[in-house]
């Protein structure tokens, strides 16, 4: 309680402390009003000299269209743009590496191996997935590239020249280029014959029974199909003709999806990059795709599996 | 109505200096023991050395930050085991609140690093500037050649104390002898002469120049403190009841029953380094260094008296000697039930974390599913999935592991530097000693019974120490 005659309610020096008091009472209970420490006060006024400093310098105040530029200059996107230029500087030596070394004797040097496949897989994501996929599982038209199967061949160079020069870009001398004809819209072909082919087709890959029609089929087929597809019909990568008696299906292995295949053909087609990215890009996507776990072995990849064992056994 | 009034006091307090006066005694010579050992362990520590084989540092307490491990002495701590960390400081503040409860604020007094370099340049300070009378006097003096020549060698000689403060911090965190010679020959890290640069900067000011203002403004701990100690924790207390009414001697003299056993000397104050009155009673500037103590106990000899004026004493002692009873022995003091709880608890966390870092694997498997694309349908119609797998070798030696697949039948595994044709039940690596090895594992089954099945991947050390680790995952496969 407050003693008669001082009014605790109103701001007072405390007589324990000999402190002033901030004039607050709650059930007696007064607040102290602790003078600062002087020190304290400077370093306030420091720091609103410094912050004054910070925005003369650094670009702080808004105005209509953007911020004022600060007397240094500095921008975020500047450091970005110096940093992917510090970055590039970085990598150039690498990037020069893959580009002159033999794309299948890469293999042999496993830091340049992984530094391709990570450089693929960045450009991968820039240029390839709208098409293939982000995981390059492709789609109805659109080739899964972590299969086993290859239209073209899955080895390394093989891929690097699918890349390079593009697939039936008729414009192009060195572009791949294979045309099946239109079977059935051409008239190449009647009607029952199609029917028919298409169910020795579906026979030889295993998903229907042979029967009448089938055993027609065989006759078409080897008149007709067999010239790219092979008698056997495992197709023929030096004309991309895909293997027909295997578990994976382009364009779907259903009657429908064939029949449509044989009447119409397909004609897919993917651009040549040796246009639009440079080689090195190029080969590091090439790498990448083959390391998706389809790509084919070359005789160069021994002494990779040497290497980084003995590689691995280094503490950065 | 005398002291300050409204109109004096103003918004903003100037700092007192503290002109602390040399003394010696028993808790003086306590604070030179701590000094001595707690810089030394500050200052020899980044120093010693620990042999862990060719693959591991060689520094027997070192903060790797660049390779994320931890090393103190045989144990080292990945950064996936931090709550051996956690643990440490969970057991660092248990032990806080045992000191606290039991001593009051002896870390204040002793060991705060605070305290420990604040002591140090008061002591260079007597050095240089003679005792408190002396510098006061110098103090005040006009700034002339010779406050300026001793200025200077103060100044310097705290500026050298400061940079070999921050200078040893930084051999926490890389190898001691060679940060040195990169140090010294301008090819350390920028980072490195940064963080010299600022701790030189702030022993020198904290040190030299904040003192005491750091204890009573900056630090968060008296706060925690107070509200820490209780009737039992040991706390400098004046015995008010046997020293009241002060007087000086000659007044004593005069009046031999009118004065209790204070003289008024003031020697409490005069060597306070914190400059606080103890005879007021607790308050928060008192980091109980028991330097008052000491210079009391000295007056109370040539005086006559028994020691012990100013004194370590819990509240429930003094209540109970101002009653004429006894106070409890020391030992009786320390051991009250939160003492013992603290303890108890600090040596239940202390053991536990012995008995699992005993117990802890030092190899480990982890391994992530591909996503994009779950399976790959193959040619020949089986189905593959991919995997990364995180094989860690926790030892300082490189170690061959063997990684099994259990509970696929018929499935086959290669690794992604080997083809289909060469897959088989297990793949072997040689892991480089202490990290991890990532590797791509694809699993192929030619006829998986569900489109999702349980399996299992089994990591295996293949030398004498042994040590097998597994996870559990899934094999994915197209939707019937
Ligand atoms: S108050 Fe804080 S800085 Fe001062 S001695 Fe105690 S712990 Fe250290
Ligand atoms: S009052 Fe005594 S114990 Fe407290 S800080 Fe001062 S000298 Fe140390």
């Amino acid at each position: 309680m407050a003693e008669p005659g001082n009014d605790s309610t109103k701001p007072h020096i405390d007589e324990v402390t000999g402190t002033p008091t901030k004039g607050h009472e709650w059930d007696g209970i007064v607040e102290l009003d602790t003078p600062l420490p002087r020190w304290w006060l400077w370093t306030f006024y420091a720091c609103i000299a410094f912050a004054i400093g910070y925005v003369i310098a650094y670009p702080a105040i808004p105005m209509l269209n953007s911020a004022s530029k600060g007397l240094l200059g500095w921008s975020s996107r500047g450091d970005l743009t110096a940093e992917m230029g510090r970055e590039q500087a970085r990598m150039a030596p690498v990037v020069q590496a893959i580009a002159s070394a033999d794309i299948e004797k890469l293999a042999g040097q496993p830091k340049l191996m992984r530094a391709a496949i990570e450089g693929g897989r960045a450009a991968f994501r820039v240029n390839c997935v709208q098409c293939h996929g982000s995981g390059a599982a492709g789609a109805k038209g659109y080739p899964n590239l972590n299969d086993d199967d290859w239209l073209w061949g899955g080895d390394l160079k093989t891929i690097e020249k699918t890349l390079t020069d593009g697939i039936r870009n008729p414009d192009h001398d060195a572009t791949r280029m294979s045309l099946m004809p239109a079977f059935g819209k051409d008239q190449l072909l009647a009607a029952p014959a199609v029917d028919d082919v298409v169910a020795y087709v579906r026979t030889i890959s295993r998903q229907q029974p042979a029967d009448a029609a089938s055993r027609r089929g065989a006759t078409v087929f080897a008149d007709n199909c067999a010239v790219c597809h092979g008698a056997q019909g495992k197709g023929n990568r030096d004309l991309g003709a895909p293997n027909l008696t295997d578990g994976i299906w382009l364009y779907g292995g259903d009657t429908d999806a064939i029949h449509q295949t044989v009447w119409n053909s397909r004609r897919g087609v993917m651009p040549r990059w040796g246009d639009k990215l440079s080689p090195a890009t190029i080969r590091m996507l090439a790498v990448y795709v083959h390391s998706l776990g389809g790509g084919e072995a070359s005789p160069a990849l021994a002494p990779v599996i040497a290497a980084t064992k003995e590689e691995a056994n280094v503490r950065p | 109505m005398s002291g300050p009034d409204l109109l004096t006091v103003g918004r903003y307090a100037k700092r007192q200096p503290v002109y602390p006066k040399a003394i010696d005694g028993t808790f003086r010579r306590l604070k030179w023991a701590i000094m001595a050992v707690t810089l030394a362990i500050y200052w020899v520590t980044p120093w010693l050395r620990w042999d862990r084989g060719p693959y591991a540092p060689d520094q027997a307490v070192l903060i790797d930050l660049a390779h994320r491990r931890f090393y103190m002495f045989a144990i080292e701590i990945w950064p996936q085991e931090f709550y051996y960390v956690a643990g440490l400081l969970i057991m660092a503040g248990i032990g806080l609140f045992l000191v606290t409860s039991a001593v009051g604020r002896a870390w204040c007094g002793y060991a705060c690093p605070q305290t420990v370099w604040t002591d140090l340049y008061q002591h260079v300070e007597r050095f240089i500037d003679g005792d408190r009378n002396a510098q006061m006097r110098l103090n005040k003096a006009p700034w002339g050649m010779a406050k300026l020549a001793k200025r200077m060698v103060k100044w310097s000689i705290w500026l050298a104390i400061a940079f070999a403060t921050g200078g040893a911090w930084i051999f926490y965190f890389a190898d001691a002898p060679t940060l040195s010679h990169d140090f010294w020959t301008g090819q350390a890290a920028y980072v490195a002469y940064a963080t010299v640069a600022v701790l030189t900067a702030t022993t020198f000011v904290l040190g030299g120049f904040m003192r005491e203002q750091v204890c009573i403004y900056m630090c968060p701990w008296p706060r925690i403190q107070s509200a820490m100690l209780d009737e039992k924790s040991l706390v400098v207390t004046y015995r008010h009841w046997r020293g009241e009414p002060r007087g000086s001697l000659k007044a004593a003299a005069t009046t031999p029953t009118g004065f209790g056993d204070c003289i008024d000397c003031n020697q409490c104050v005069a060597v306070c380094p914190t400059g606080v009155d103890i005879r007021q009673g607790p308050q928060i500037g008192c980091i109980t260094c028991g330097l008052c103590i000491d210079a009391c106990d000295r007056v109370m000899a040539k005086t006559g008296k028994p020691r012990g004026l100013i004194d370590y004493l819990t509240e429930d002692d003094a209540t109970a000697e101002k009653a004429g009873g006894q106070p409890k022995s020391v030992l009786r003091s320390l051991l009250h039930v939160r003492t013992v709880v603290y303890f108890t608890l600090w040596c239940a966390i202390g053991a536990a974390m012995l008995f699992a870092l005993g117990a802890r694997d030092r190899i480990g498997i982890d391994v992530q599913q591909d996503r994009n694309p779950l399976y790959v349908q193959l040619s020949d119609g089986a189905v593959r999935n991919a995997f990364t797998v995180k094989l860690r070798n926790m030892q300082s030696r490189p170690r061959r592991m063997e990684v099994a697949l259990s509970g696929l039948p018929g499935a086959k595994m290669w690794s992604e530097d080997l083809t289909r044709a060469a897959g088989s039940t297990s793949v072997s690596f040689t892991v480089p000693a202490d990290s991890v090895l990532r590797a791509r594992l694809f699993v192929a089954s030619t006829a998986p019974a569900a489109h999702r099945q349980d399996f299992s991947f089994t990591v295996r050390a293949l030398d004498k120490e042994g040590g097998t680790a597994h996870e559990s995952v899934h094999f994915e496969g197209p939707q019937p």
